[in-house]
């Protein structure tokens, strides 16, 4: 009975487009804000993420997330690395500082100091230049959309000069990096420079960056660097979950996103499942019919979950579609969205989200059709 | 004479808002083999009811329904469905084709109840249709017929799978006389053999001649049996 229940769902066009149009559109609108959500919570931490070689990040304890930092004396970095376990650490300097161009652009960018003999933690990827020449006095590395905002419609390229906190220095590289939240250009430099370039303050040490041992895990170290410095050691993962915490909590992002989400689901299931269940209690003296003559009840709630199954998925493939299509071309018509996108996890979450509509508008409906009296089809 | 089905003493009751309605009172009723029988009377009279737990879609408070000497009563839910499939065939009033299939495939229906792929039924379903003069319109929708051609796919389907009995409601109640009239000649033509029973509910009295036997109810009990002969039964 099949190929029959696929030909009563297609027989009706209009009603089958309304049905496939609600799914498609419950999951569009479900994948696409939860995309952008994942995808402006993941910039919370993206200077984190970025700095894969280390393991552990190392802070004043009273650090509540990445943004704001509260300075250490250059002494802990040594406390640190004194620490059992701690296969090297070196300092990372965070701040935001003030830029301007030479046609006078002013942009508040996020400027990161590295380790000045090994510029662990400068972004890896490199369009434009050599990381290396971080290494030349005065020298700073740019990330490609913080180029653009500086010297807005001009190709990328190198030595050109800007102040930042009334220092000039010169761009020696065009890098990638992870979009920060507040999408300011990322701005690379030596340690050492850093702290020229940056406001003077008596303690200055942002960050110890560090990576345990062999034979060392990373958890135990970042603890006992608690234990042994009374500084705040976190592991990556759990620097990025405390930041991400944090904005969950202390930020509207996830409640506005979530609202949105919560509507697609709402408009979602009431679309699908009105039109479905209409579907079926239109259907439901043809269905009676098919009882009378002998179609079992197990054969009938076969042909509607099929029904169901063929509208859901069909929808579900084209609302996931237009939501990757919008994360492929949008973040290419805007630099700032760039880094947004569709991850495995959303996909996934959204399809249980519709399976769980189709599945309820297919309870209601069935029940209908399985405590349907076949003698209906005998009232005129 | 044998029959095809024997009701004895058949009681049923409906809840309503008055409380408890009777609407079959002790019914008895014997349809024989190789006869078309119409069970006619005033609307509400209870034959429609009664048509229903013949068919096996209703259940009823007391008595015995023996359909092919088999008690539907005693039969399971699964049971009474397969038994339906294999051995009855069904007309409805409204026809109840379903729009979305050519009249081939709703034609073979049953035939794909029972297990077989839609295409091949249709197929197996076609040389019914010529009978019945519907080969040409074969691949058209329900839409595309007029209520007369319809009902002679709903004939097409009623006995496509060659049941033992069919159970007809009102067949020619959405027809015009003269459609009325070529549907039952076609209906008797193709349904009326010795080894099967035919069932027709009416109270269109145009096509009363077209029975063999005619039972009268009222409120719900037999009020009179009439045969071909006009000889009544009292």
């Amino acid at each position: 009975m099949g190929k029959v229940a696929l030909r009563m769902l297609f027989g009706d066009p209009g009603k089958y487009l309304g049905l496939v149009f609600g799914i498609a559109f419950a999951t569009l609108l479900m994948a696409q804000q939860a995309g952008l959500f994942v995808g402006i919570l993941g910039r919370t931490v993206s200077q984190i993420v970025d700095v894969q070689e280390a393991d552990l990040w190392v802070m004043d304890p009273r650090v509540k997330y990445s943004d704001v930092t509260e300075p250490m004396t250059d002494t802990q970095l040594y406390r640190v690395r004194s620490v059992e376990g701690v296969a090297w650490a070196l300092p990372f300097y965070r701040a935001m500082s003030t830029a301007r161009s030479p046609d006078g652009i002013l942009e508040q960018t996020l400027l990161l100091g590295v380790d000045d003999a090994t510029l662990t933690g400068a972004p890896r990827k490199v369009l434009l230049g050599n990381i290396d020449d971080l290494r030349q006095p005065d020298a700073v590395a740019i990330d490609r959309a913080g180029f653009g905002r500086l010297w807005p419609n001009v190709p990328l390229d190198l030595g050109r000069e800007v102040e930042i906190n009334d220092r000039r220095v010169k761009v020696v590289a065009i890098t990638e990096a992870g979009a920060p939240f507040t999408t300011a250009p990322v701005v690379v430099m030596r340690y050492s420079q850093a702290l020229i370039v940056a406001q003077p303050r008596r303690s200055q040490l942002s960050y110890v960056i560090a990576r345990a041992a062999p034979g060392h895990n990373a958890e135990d170290v970042a603890a006992r660097i608690a234990r042994d410095t009374g500084l705040q050691g976190l592991t990556r993962d759990g620097f990025v979950n405390k930041t991400m915490t944090y904005f969950l909590r202390n930020t509207g992002i996830p409640i506005n996103f979530g609202i949105t989400i919560a509507l697609g689901f709402i408009v979602g299931a009431a679309i699908v499942g009105q039109t479905f269940f209409l579907f079926v209690v239109e259907n439901l003296r043809q269905f009676g019919a098919l009882k009378a003559i002998g179609v079992g009840n197990l054969a009938i709630l076969r042909m509607v979950l099929l029904q169901a199954g063929v509208a859901a998925v069909t929808g579900y493939s084209i609302g996931i579609g237009l939501a990757a299509a919008f994360f492929e071309f949008v973040p290419r018509i805007s630099i700032e969205l760039r880094g947004l996108a569709l991850p495995a996890e959303v996909a996934v979450g959204v399809a249980a989200a519709v399976l769980l509509i189709i599945a309820a508008a297919s309870f209601a409906s069935v029940r209908r059709v399985l405590v349907v009296d076949p003698a209906i089809v005998f009232r005129g | 004479m044998s029959f095809a089905v024997k009701c004895r003493d058949v009681i049923k009751s409906f809840e309503s808002e008055a409380g408890l309605q009777r609407v079959l009172h002790g019914v008895d009723l014997d349809v024989p083999w190789g006869e078309m029988t119409m069970l006619v009377g005033p609307s509400g009279c209870g034959k429609t009811t009664l048509l229903s737990i013949v068919a096996g879609i209703l259940s009823f408070d007391s008595g015995d329904v023996e359909v092919d000497g088999q008690d539907i009563a005693k039969m399971s839910d699964a049971l009474r469905v397969a038994f339906r499939r294999r051995t009855l065939g069904f007309i409805f009033q409204q026809y109840n084709l379903l729009p979305a299939l050519t009249a081939a495939e709703n034609a073979a229906i049953p035939l794909v109840a029972g297990g077989m792929e839609l295409s091949a039924a249709a197929k197996a379903a076609m040389p019914l249709l010529d009978q019945l003069g519907m080969g040409e319109h074969a691949a058209k929708l329900p839409r595309q017929l007029s209520g007369g051609q319809q009902q002679r796919v709903a004939i097409a389907r009623a006995l496509v799978h060659e049941p033992k009995l069919v159970v007809c409601d009102e067949p020619t109640a959405a027809l015009d006389a003269t459609g009325g009239r070529t549907v039952m000649e076609m209906l008797r033509a193709a349904s009326v053999r010795a080894d099967r029973a035919t069932l027709v509910v009416t109270h269109d009295h145009r096509i009363f001649d077209f029975a063999d036997r005619i039972v009268r109810m009222e409120d719900g009990r037999i009020a009179g049996i009439e045969t071909k002969a006009l000889e009544t039964v009292p």
